[in-house]
């Protein structure tokens, strides 16, 4: 049943011609693309991250508002979706920013869905005239996907004005005017430091739509986001390693480098590794859940607990 | 005289909607693509000038088609082609290949026929375009 042929809500004047619909479906809509599935994905795999989600999720829903706009004979433009992504080390930019690219796929905006990782050295060359053809590559290989252009603000060398990364810049921003149709460009990296880039290349921050920022995780957040790596490596922590790892949580943010996510990635990683050795040492016979559960030793012996 | 060869030598020209069409499903296909050029028009003239390198990683045919409009602008007058590269084990060959530009005027061939002992022809085809040295070949479009 098309939107013509259904019946008018509360005996309303008859039918409307075929070629100006009056109701539109939009449950049909959103049913028919496959991308309500993948933003409930994106909300079940990713914890954390409220304020981001709920963009991605109005982003999407205008561009699937524009589609349905489109069929109802209203005239759409095409939005603009360069984007940038702040937050500090660790927040899950990359992971979303892949997400990004299936869903501006899934929703018609992009013809392809793939993300090309790009950051200075990919983009800007060693002499003369090496600048323009990487940048043009690494926009070839984009289309239809997403550039993504990490600590986008090292393209950006003030103290050397013969720095080529200017010429880097150029190009991008004139592939972010004239090829809308053909690529969105996510600019990432740390909050202040993106604020000065922007300040100093206003050229990009009007050809940005989006901005969006990653939030620090908290404790909680850590923790939740640790079991759920351990589970999917099918590892498991018991009641001592689980407080113990708390306890790491906790330690661990107060001191430099930490990297939120990516830290509770690498410490899971040591801790594997402790809990590989702690059972070939002591050899013998082991029960196949002892493969599985870290002991809070393997937790506690992380230099972590040695400094103060 | 209109030279053909390739794919769709049996159709007119394609227009660059159905060129871009045609790369995407090469693309789709994992067949790169490659953009070569030459004012040597002979049939058995293979080695045709590579306009940069075979495209391995591009997904989308925008990308193709900057390089083709990059490829028109530097060399308006000559001919240009496009094809796809199945690299599976087993075909490993051009798997598509196409004339996507050709010069204004085509001055066509000459047939010239070598008549040996026995009444035995042998024939061979000469291009009028190659009377003229390299460069030289076509006239720029006005
Ligand atoms: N909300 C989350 N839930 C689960 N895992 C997450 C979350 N955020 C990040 N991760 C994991 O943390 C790791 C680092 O994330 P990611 O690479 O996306 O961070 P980033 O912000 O791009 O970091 P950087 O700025 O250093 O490049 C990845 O392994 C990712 O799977
Ligand atoms: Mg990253």
């Amino acid at each position: 049943m098309t939107a013509a042929e259904r019946p008018t809500p509360e005996g309303g004047p008859g039918a409307a011609a075929p070629e100006a619909p009056l109701y539109v479906d939009l449950d049909a809509a959103i049913r028919e693309t496959p991308v309500a599935e993948a933003l409930a994905q994106l909300e079940d795999d990713l914890i954390g991250l409220r304020p981001v989600k709920e963009r991605v999720r109005e982003i999407a829903g205008l561009l699937l508002l524009g589609k349905v706009r489109e069929r109802a004979g209203l005239q759409t433009e095409r939005p603009t979706l360069h984007m940038s992504f702040t937050g500090r080390p660790g927040t899950g930019k990359t992971t979303v920013a892949m997400r990004m690219a299936r869903i501006l796929h899934l929703l018609g905006y992009v013809r392809k869905g793939h993300l090309v990782v790009a950051t200075r050295d990919d983009l800007v060359g060693q002499y003369v005239g090496h600048t323009a053809p990487k940048t043009k590559e690494v926009v070839k290989r984009a289309m239809g996907g997403v550039l993504f252009i990490d600590e986008a603000y090292y393209l950006y060398r003030p103290e050397n004005e013969r720095d080529y990364g200017q010429e880097a810049i150029e190009m991008l921003l004139q592939v972010m005017e004239n090829h809308r149709e053909d690529l969105v460009v996510i600019l990432a990296g740390y909050g202040d430091r993106m604020d000065t880039f922007f300040r100093s290349n206003p050229g990009f921050h009007s050809r940005i739509a989006h901005h969006l920022e990653f939030p620090d995780y908290s404790a909680d957040e850590l923790m939740t986001i640790a079991e759920g790596m351990v589970a999917q490596q099918q590892y498991r922590f018991d009641d001592g390693s689980r407080a113990a790892f708390r306890e790491y949580i906790a330690r661990r943010m107060r001191q430099p480098h930490f990297a939120n996510a990516r830290s509770m990635r690498n410490a899971i990683d040591r801790i594997k590794l402790r809990q590989a050795s702690r059972l070939l040492a002591s050899a013998g016979r082991v029960a196949v859940d002892e493969l599985r559960r870290i002991d809070a030793a393997d937790v506690r012996a992380s230099r972590v607990f040695r400094e103060e | 005289m209109r030279v053909t060869q390739g794919t769709f030598s049996f159709l007119p020209d394609l227009t660059d909607d159905e060129i871009r069409a045609q790369v995407q499903y090469c693309l789709d296909h994992d067949w790169p693509i490659s953009i070569e050029w030459t004012d040597d028009p002979h049939p058995r003239n293979y080695y045709w000038e590579m306009w940069g390198n075979p495209m391995f990683d591009v997904k989308d045919a925008a990308a193709v088609m900057l390089e083709l409009a990059a490829c028109r602008r530097a060399h308006p007058e000559v001919y240009v082609r496009v094809s796809g590269y199945d690299r599976r084990l087993g075909r490993q060959t051009t798997a598509i290949s196409f004339i996507v530009q050709r010069p204004a005027e085509e001055p066509g061939f000459r047939l010239v026929r070598e008549e040996g002992a026995d009444r035995q022809v042998r024939y061979s085809t000469i291009a009028y375009a190659t009377d003229k040295p390299a460069g030289q070949r076509y006239a720029p479009r006005t």
